[in-house]
C-alpha cells in the first residue's frame, strides 16, 4: 500500500501558455469590439460604409483634387466640368488679410510683437511646471494688455507720433477675433466672481441685483446683445461722447460672457464644504482673505471644466460680430468671396473648410488642455 | 476685538460691525444703480429728442412696406409693423420646434452610439460630437446655406427621392395635404384617440397596481391613434388628398421648373438654419444623454436582471427613468439655447424674430422698442423653461429620507 503512489507532486511550475490567438492581439480585440454577435457586425459594416462615404470625398476634396499654388482663379477652375478641389492657393494669397485684416501694411510688425508677447507669456503660464508664476501672470494680465493696447491703438504723446494710429475700423480677421475673446476671457473672470459671490451673499439688495443681472444676459441671445451694444448704448451717453465700436461690442461680449461665468463658479462655491468656511472664520480670516487664500482657489479648481467651456462658447461667439458689421476671421473670409479675382466655384467651400480648422485647433485645443489641467490639479483621492 | 479694563466686549465701533457695513455697501449699490439709471434715461431721452424718434409703441400700426419671404399667415406689404414681427416671432417658434425635434432625435441616437460595445460605431460618434462642437456655430449655418444649399440643382432642375420629395436651389418641395369638407372628423377622431388612450393607460396601471396583470398599452394606443383616425378618413369618403408640386419640364425654358403655390416648399434658408441648429445642438444633446447614462449604476442594470426582467424592459423602466432625472435639466438648457441661436437666422435673412426686428428697427430708428421685444420675448421664454425645470425637477428629484 505504502508503496502506492497515491498523489502527485509537480516539481516544476507548469508551462505558462500563451493565451488562445482568438482572445489576443488584433484579431482578439476585433472579435470583441467589431464581430462579436451578427448584429455587432451589421453596424461595424454600417459604420465603415458611414465613415468611408464622409472621408474619401473629404480628402478628394481637401488634399487630392486641392490646388496649391497660383497667381488667380485660373489655377483654381475645375477642368472639364469637373467641381474641382480646394483652392488653398486663395488662402495662401488671403492669409495676411485673414490674420490682420485691413491693418496697415507698415504697421504690421506691431501685431507680430502682440502675437509674439501673448504666446511668450501664455506657454510659460500654461505650462504647470515653469517657474516665476506670478511674475508671469501679472505680465500677462496686466502689463501685456496695457503694451498690447498701446501697440495696436497707436501711441502719441504730446503731439509727437511715437506709433501712428491705427483705427480698429481697419483691425480685421483673426486679430480681432483673438482680441475679443482674450479681452472678453480675462474681463468676465472677476466679473463673474464677483458676481457669483454677489449671488450668495447674505445682502438682500446686493443679491437680488446680482441675480437680476445673471438671469437677465442669460436669458436673451447674444446676436441681441450685440445689437444693443452697437445701437443702444451710444443712445445712453451724452452728446459728443462716442465710443469706439469695437470697444461697445467688447463690452457686450464681457457683460454676456461674465453673467455665464458667474454660474459656473457658483456651482463651485456651492460645492465647497461649509467646514471650509467655518475653518477659514476660525483662523480669524476675513471675508476676502477667505475667499482668496481657502474657498476661491478650491471652487476655481472644481469648476475649471465649466470655465473653459463659457471660454470655448466665447471665443466661438466672436464670429457673431460680423453681424454688427465687424470682420473678424469668419467675416473676413465672408468678405473675400466677393472679389472676383478668386470666384470660382469651390471658394465658398475651402474658405469655410479654412476657418473650420482655425476653430477647430482654437477650441480643441483648448478642451484637451482642459482635461490635463483637470488631471493635474486633481489633489483628491480618486475613485 | 477691543476689551475695556471691565473684561466686557466693547460695542463694535460702526466700521466694524458686519451688519451695518452690510447696510453701507447695499445702500452704496442702490445710489450708484440709481444714478447710473438716471444718466441713461436722461441721456437717451435727450438723444432720440435730438433725432425725432418719438418712443412709444405706435409705430406697431404703421405700414412696414417689406416684403417677408415666409410667413405661416397672411402677410404682405400692407401689413403693419407689429403683424411683421408676429410673422417673425412665429417663424423662430417653428424653427425651435423643429429644430429641438430633430436635435434630440439625433442626440439621442448618438449619445447611445457613444456608448456602443462596437469601436467603429462609439469612433464615429466621437468624432462627430468632437467636430461638430468646436466649430462655431454660425459658420455651420454658413456652410449648410452657401455651401451645400447652393450646390444643389437650380431653378429647372431638380432631386427628387421616391418622385415626392424634391430638392433644388429653390428649397425642398413636399405633397401637400388638402383638407376637404367632412376632414375635420379626422382631427376630432384624433382627439378622442388620444384621450381615450389617456384614459385606458390609467386604467392599466390601476389594474397593474392592483392585481399584477399588464395590458399591453403600447399597441393599444398605437392602434387607437393611428386606427381612428384612418377609420374616420374612410367613413367620411377620403375627404383628403395629396398636392404634389408640379414640375413643368417642357416649354420655353424661363416657364420650366416648379410651380409656384403648389404643394410645400420649404425655403432653403429655413432648411439650412433648422440642419445647422438641429446637427449643432445634438452634439451636446448627446454628451448629456452619455453623461445621463452613465451616471446609472450599473448595479441597478443586476439588480433588475436578477429580479427576472429582460433587457428591453431594464433599460425601459429601470435605466432610463434614473438616467431622465440627470439628463432632463440640461437637455431643457440646450432647448434653450436652440430657441436663442435660432436668432443667428439674421445672418442668411431668414425672417424670425430678430431678422425681421431688425429690418423694422432699419427703417424706424425705434432702437429701444424692438430691442425691448426682443429681449422680452427670449426673457419670457428662459424664464418659462426654467419654471418648468423647477417643477420638473422637484417631481422627480431622489427623495432622499
Amino acid at each position: 500500500m505504502s508503496d502506492t503512489k497515491m498523489f502527485q507532486i509537480r516539481t516544476e511550475e507548469a508551462p505558462l501558455l500563451p493565451a488562445p490567438v482568438s482572445t489576443t492581439g488584433v484579431i482578439g480585440w476585433m472579435r470583441q469590439n467589431l464581430f462579436s454577435s451578427i448584429s455587432n457586425t451589421i453596424l461595424t459594416v454600417v459604420g465603415i460604409l458611414i465613415a468611408y462615404s464622409i472621408v474619401a470625398p473629404f480628402v478628394q476634396f481637401a488634399l487630392v483634387d486641392a490646388v496649391w499654388n497660383g497667381e488667380n482663379r485660373e489655377a483654381c477652375l475645375p477642368q472639364d466640368g469637373a467641381h474641382g478641389g480646394a483652392c488653398w492657393a486663395y488662402v495662401k494669397a488671403y492669409l495676411p488679410q485673414f490674420i490682420y485684416g485691413r491693418y496697415p501694411t507698415d504697421e504690421i510688425w506691431r501685431v507680430n510683437i502682440v502675437y509674439a508677447l501673448f504666446v511668450l507669456l501664455l506657454v510659460p503660464l500654461a505650462w504647470p511646471s515653469a517657474p516665476f508664476k506670478r511674475t508671469n501672470a501679472i505680465l500677462f494680465l496686466v502689463v501685456f494688455p496695457i503694451v498690447a493696447y498701446f501697440l495696436l491703438t497707436g501711441l502719441v504723446i504730446g503731439g509727437s507720433v511715437i506709433l501712428p494710429i491705427v483705427e480698429t475700423a481697419r483691425w480685421g480677421g483673426l486679430l480681432v477675433t483673438l482680441v475679443i475673446a482674450v479681452t472678453g476671457i480675462v474681463a468676465s473672470l472677476p466679473l463673474g466672481i464677483a458676481l457669483a459671490l454677489g449671488r450668495r451673499s447674505k445682502m438682500p439688495i446686493i443679491k437680488m441685483v446680482s441675480i437680476i443681472f445673471i438671469e437677465f444676459w442669460r436669458g436673451v441671445p447674444l446676436i441681441t446683445v450685440l445689437f444693443m451694444s452697437s445701437v443702444m448704448l451710444p443712445l445712453f451717453l451724452p452728446e459728443g461722447v462716442t465710443f469706439d465700436k469695437l470697444l461697445r461690442v467688447l463690452i457686450g461680449v464681457t457683460l454676456f460672457s461674465a453673467a455665464y461665468m458667474a454660474e459656473v463658479v457658483r456651482g463651485g462655491l456651492q460645492a465647497i464644504p461649509k467646514g471650509q468656511y467655518e475653518g477659514a472664520m476660525a483662523l480669524g480670516l476675513r471675508f476676502w482673505p477667505m475667499m482668496y487664500l481657502i474657498i476661491l482657489p478650491q471652487a476655481l479648481k472644481l469648476v475649471i471644466p465649466g470655465i473653459v467651456n463659457t471660454f470655448i462658447g466665447l471665443f466661438k461667439d466672436t464670429t457673431l460680430v460680423l453681424i454688427v458689421g465687424m470682420f473678424d476671421l469668419l467675416g473676413q473670409i465672408q468678405s473675400s468671396f466677393t472679389d472676383p479675382t478668386w470666384s470660382t466655384p469651390s471658394q465658398g467651400h475651402t474658405g469655410y473648410l479654412f476657418a473650420a480648422i482655425v476653430f477647430f485647433i482654437f477650441c480643441f485645443g483648448m478642451s484637451r488642455y482642459s482635461i490635463f489641467m483637470e488631471n493635474k490639479l486633481h489633489t483628491g483621492h480618486k475613485r | 476685538m477691543e476689551q475695556d479694563s471691565a473684561g466686557a466686549p466693547a460695542r463694535a465701533s460702526l466700521l466694524n460691525d458686519p451688519k451695518a457695513r452690510g447696510l453701507f455697501y447695499q445702500l452704496v449699490l442702490i445710489v450708484a444703480l440709481v444714478t447710473l439709471g438716471y444718466v441713461i434715461v436722461t441721456n437717451t431721452i435727450a438723444n432720440l429728442e435730438r433725432q425725432n424718434i418719438a418712443s412709444g409703441w405706435g409705430f406697431l400700426e404703421n405700414t412696414a412696406g417689406f416684403g417677408i419671404i415666409q410667413s405661416l399667415f397672411p402677410y404682405s406689404e400692407t401689413s403693419s409693423y407689429g403683424t411683421a414681427l408676429l410673422v417673425g416671432l412665429f417663424n423662430t417658434i417653428l424653427v425651435a420646434v423643429v429644430g429641438i425635434f430633430f436635435a434630440t432625435i439625433f442626440g439621442f441616437v448618438i449619445g447611445i452610439a457613444r456608448l456602443s460595445n462596437n469601436w467603429v460605431i462609439s469612433r464615429l460618434a466621437y468624432c462627430y460630437v468632437e467636430l461638430v462642437r468646436n466649430v462655431p456655430l454660425l459658420l455651420q449655418i454658413f456652410f449648410w446655406y452657401f455651401a451645400v444649399l447652393r450646390a444643389v440643382p437650380g431653378k429647372r432642375e431638380k432631386w427628387s427621392l421616391f418622385d415626392t420629395i424634391h430638392l433644388n436651389i429653390g428649397g425642398l418641395r413636399l405633397p401637400k395635404p388638402i383638407w376637404e369638407p367632412g376632414s375635420h372628423m379626422i382631427g376630432i377622431a384624433l382627439i378622442v384617440a388620444i384621450i381615450a388612450s389617456i384614459v385606458i393607460s390609467r386604467w392599466a396601471h390601476k389594474r397593474q397596481d392592483a392585481t399584477g396583470q399588464q395590458f399591453p398599452m403600447f399597441w393599444t394606443a398605437v392602434g387607437l391613434i393611428v386606427g381612428l383616425p384612418v377609420l374616420a378618413y374612410l367613413v367620411m369618403g377620403m375627404p383628403m388628398y395629396w398636392e404634389h408640386p408640379n414640375f413643368v419640364e417642357t416649354g420655353p425654358i424661363l416657364r420650366r421648373g416648379f410651380e409656384l403655390n403648389v404643394g410645400i416648399n420649404v425655403i432653403p434658408e429655413f432648411l439650412a438654419l433648422t440642419a445647422a441648429l438641429a446637427i449643432y445642438t445634438a452634439a451636446f444633446i448627446a454628451e448629456i444623454v452619455r453623461a445621463g447614462i452613465q451616471a446609472v449604476s450599473h448595479g441597478q442594470t443586476e439588480a433588475a436582471h436578477a429580479l427576472g426582467l429582460r433587457n428591453g424592459p431594464t433599460l425601459r423602466l429601470v435605466v432610463i427613468p434614473q438616467a431622465m432625472r440627470v439628463i432632463i435639466p440640461p437637455l431643457t438648457s440646450q432647448y434653450l439655447n436652440l430657441t436663442k441661436n435660432s436668432s443667428l437666422a439674421v445672418a442668411i435673412a431668414f425672417p424670425d424674430l430678430v431678422s425681421v426686428g431688425g429690418t423694422v428697427l432699419n427703417q424706424t430708428g425705434q432702437a429701444i422698442e424692438i430691442i425691448g421685444i426682443w429681449m422680452g420675448v427670449y426673457l419670457s421664454l428662459s424664464l418659462l423653461t426654467s419654471a418648468f425645470m423647477n417643477w420638473y425637477n422637484q417631481r422627480m428629484a431622489l427623495v432622499e429620507r
